[in-house]
């Protein structure tokens, strides 16, 4: 008892260096493997949470995702970019929603890669707000799995963490940083 | 249109490239009028930073007339501007603490990771300068794509010659900063080591901070020369002992504060070996922390020291202990040139600050290899060299 105790600190789970056992974290609806990572942006709580619950506006930020549709209610339909040209789609449907605080969706029953994403906005004073995101999925196994175990062997940290920087680029600054030269160039970049 | 790119070690080339055009809605596109080959330039001709790439417009201080903008941009055509050499956005939480050069936002995400790796943090953008800080072309061209052009150029009056204003882009409020940095109280001796471009901004900017002696050290005598215009006492590293020098030219004391103007540039070596993680073991360049070491040594217990220098790795045989036994101050980064700007040109503007002295050599844009091989070879007296792509080739 006192041993659990003591080895506690107050980091987040998600930098333990050993990870949680199974089912004792409800953070994670889908998916064994997860990343989070947090970022602080100078705008408002209400802003960013607006702009990321139109899911639509995804593409413009992250970088794997080619397209997220409303298909009515809370559910909507993912198009995401895999290696060699292809795609991988996905149903999911929003399982926690609290306006300018936390949106939450998992995958539906029957995804080729179940996942969950958790995306919070914390106040931090002067210096706008603290995004988090907790992305978890699970490593496909399989023929299909061959594919998609590519697509996520690009680091998903790094992959999140560059989402996240671009997502405050577009928010503090109004774009997203290029150094591209010409619109042709930048256009390539985009796909 | 015709611009500067790298190709390799000693090997830059005037090429025919693509015209920049607006991209993102607060770009500017600029018709360079002038645009000065940096010692930090000398880092990349000499292939030791890692990322550059093959046709990489190189260029990091350059000034222009402005020829198109983006809805966002606040420039108008046809407007005169200098451009920091460092891009900020003007709107982060550092931006908004005037630590411009801690920008978050100006690197595009891809191009953070190396600096993650690095230094624990993403580095922002810089013109011309490598792609662990942006990959951004830069300005040794006759075109320059600007972005965030309503947060860091700077608007120049009519009728002021460009060989004026030029060094607002970097090494003038480099060597400002590294003085303030200095935290000069009236009746100081300051030490400088390097009497480059930085060096030379240096004891000009601390002798207006209230600096009583300023010190220039260095091995070049035109350089020298130079610092000794502005009323620096001299000494020659190559003739006498920097550290007995100073301490019989200070009564003892030692320098109340000490400026590190050289950085790696002289040495070389540089982010070559910290990028090769595997051979981490081979962090040995002691000596490229030479002018740091002995700064540090020479200067007054509870002094000050101020680092302009650019280092990239590791350093072995730091002297923490004496930083540490002394109670010293080090303050340093790149420059936060936007801080500066307004009142720096009102400076020079009423000739309160030498600007024009420095440039040796100007030269046509189309003889920018052959200025690169002179700034390299021959630095004594090619102090610095300004690039202007209008001027006509000599026959
Ligand atoms: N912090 C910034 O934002 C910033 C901006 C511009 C340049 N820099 C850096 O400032 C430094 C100086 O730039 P520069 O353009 O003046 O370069 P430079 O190469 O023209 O000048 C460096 C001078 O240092 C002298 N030197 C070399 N070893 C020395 C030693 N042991 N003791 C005394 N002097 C020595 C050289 O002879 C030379 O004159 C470089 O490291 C450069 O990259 C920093
Ligand atoms: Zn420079
Ligand atoms: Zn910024």
């Amino acid at each position: 008892m006192a041993d659990t105790l003591s080895a506690r600190d107050d980091a987040p789970a998600t930098t333990a260096k050993h990870p949680p056992d199974p089912g004792t974290d409800d953070l994670i609806e889908r998916g064994n493997e997860f990343v989070a990572r947090s970022v602080t942006i100078n705008r408002p709580r209400a802003e960013l949470y607006a702009y990321w619950r139109d899911f639509a506006n995804l593409p413009s930020f992250m970088d794997n995702v080619v397209s997220v549709d409303a298909t009515g209610g809370d559910r909507s339909h993912w198009v995401v970019r895999a290696p060699a040209g292809k795609t991988v789609e996905w149903d999911a449907r929003i399982t926690e929603d609290r306006d300018g605080e936390l949106i939450a969706w998992a995958s539906e029953e029957g995804a080729d890669v179940p996942n969950s994403g958790r995306i919070e906005f914390r106040d931090a004073g002067a210096r706008g707000t603290v995004v988090t995101a907790t992305i978890a999925y699970d490593p496909p196994a399989g023929t299909i799995g061959k594919i998609v175990a590519k697509l996520f062997q690009r680091e998903p940290a790094i992959q999140a963490r560059r989402d996240l920087k671009r997502f405050k680029q577009l928010m503090e600054t109004g774009e997203v940083a290029t150094a591209a030269r010409n619109r042709a160039q930048h256009a390539e970049e985009m796909n | 249109m015709r611009a500067l790119t790298w190709h390799g070690k000693h090997d830059v080339r005037v090429d025919t490239v693509d015209d920049p055009e607006i991209v993102n809605p607060r770009d500017a596109i600029l018709k360079i009028t002038s645009t000065a080959i940096c010692g930090s330039d000398l880092h990349l001709y000499d292939g030791y930073i890692p990322t550059m790439q093959k046709g990489d417009i190189l260029g990091h201080e350059f000034m222009g007339e402005v020829v198109d903008v983006g809805p966002g941009s606040t420039l108008k055509k046809g407007q005169r501007v200098v451009v920091p050499f460092n891009i900020a956005c003007g709107s982060c939480y550092q931006c908004g603490k005037q630590q411009y050069s801690a920008c978050d936002n100006t690197n595009p995400a891809d191009n953070q990771d190396l600096g993650h790796t690095l230094y624990g943090h993403g580095m922002p953008g810089i013109f011309g300068y490598s792609h662990l800080t942006g990959g951004y072309a830069g300005g040794q061209a006759e075109y320059v794509r600007v972005p965030f052009s309503d947060v860091g150029p700077i608007v120049i009056p009519d009728g002021v010659d460009d060989d004026k204003v030029l060094f607002l882009s970097d090494i003038l409020p480099t060597g400002w900063m590294a003085a303030e940095n200095a935290e000069i109280e009236p009746g100081d001796i300051v030490a400088v080591w390097g009497c480059g471009p930085v060096g030379l901004f240096a004891v000009q900017s601390a002798f207006l901070m209230g600096a009583e002696r300023v010190i220039a050290i260095d091995h070049f005598p035109h350089r020298l020369e130079l610092a000794k215009k502005f009323g620096a006492e001299t000494i020659n590293f190559e003739e006498s002992k920097t550290y007995e020098a100073l301490m019989e030219m200070t009564g003892g004391i030692g320098p109340d504060a000490v400026i590190d103007a050289v950085g790696l540039e002289s040495h070389g070596l540089f982010l070559d070996n910290v990028v090769d993680q595997i051979k981490a073991s081979t962090f040995l360049g002691t000596d490229r922390i030479h002018a740091l070491r002995q700064a540090i040594v020479a200067c007054r217990k509870g002094g000050r020291v101020s680092m302009p220098g650019v280092y990239g790795g590791m350093v072995d045989k730091f002297p923490l202990g004496a930083l540490m036994e002394k109670g010293l101050t080090l303050k340093t980064g790149q420059t936060h040139c936007q801080r500066y700007l307004p009142a720096l040109l009102q400076a020079v503007m009423e000739d309160e600050i030498d600007t024009t002295f420095l440039i040796s050599h100007r030269m046509p844009l189309e003889a920018g290899p052959e200025g690169y091989r002179m700034f390299h070879d021959e630095q004594n007296e090619v102090t610095k060299v300004v690039l202007k792509p209008d001027m006509a080739l000599a026959a």
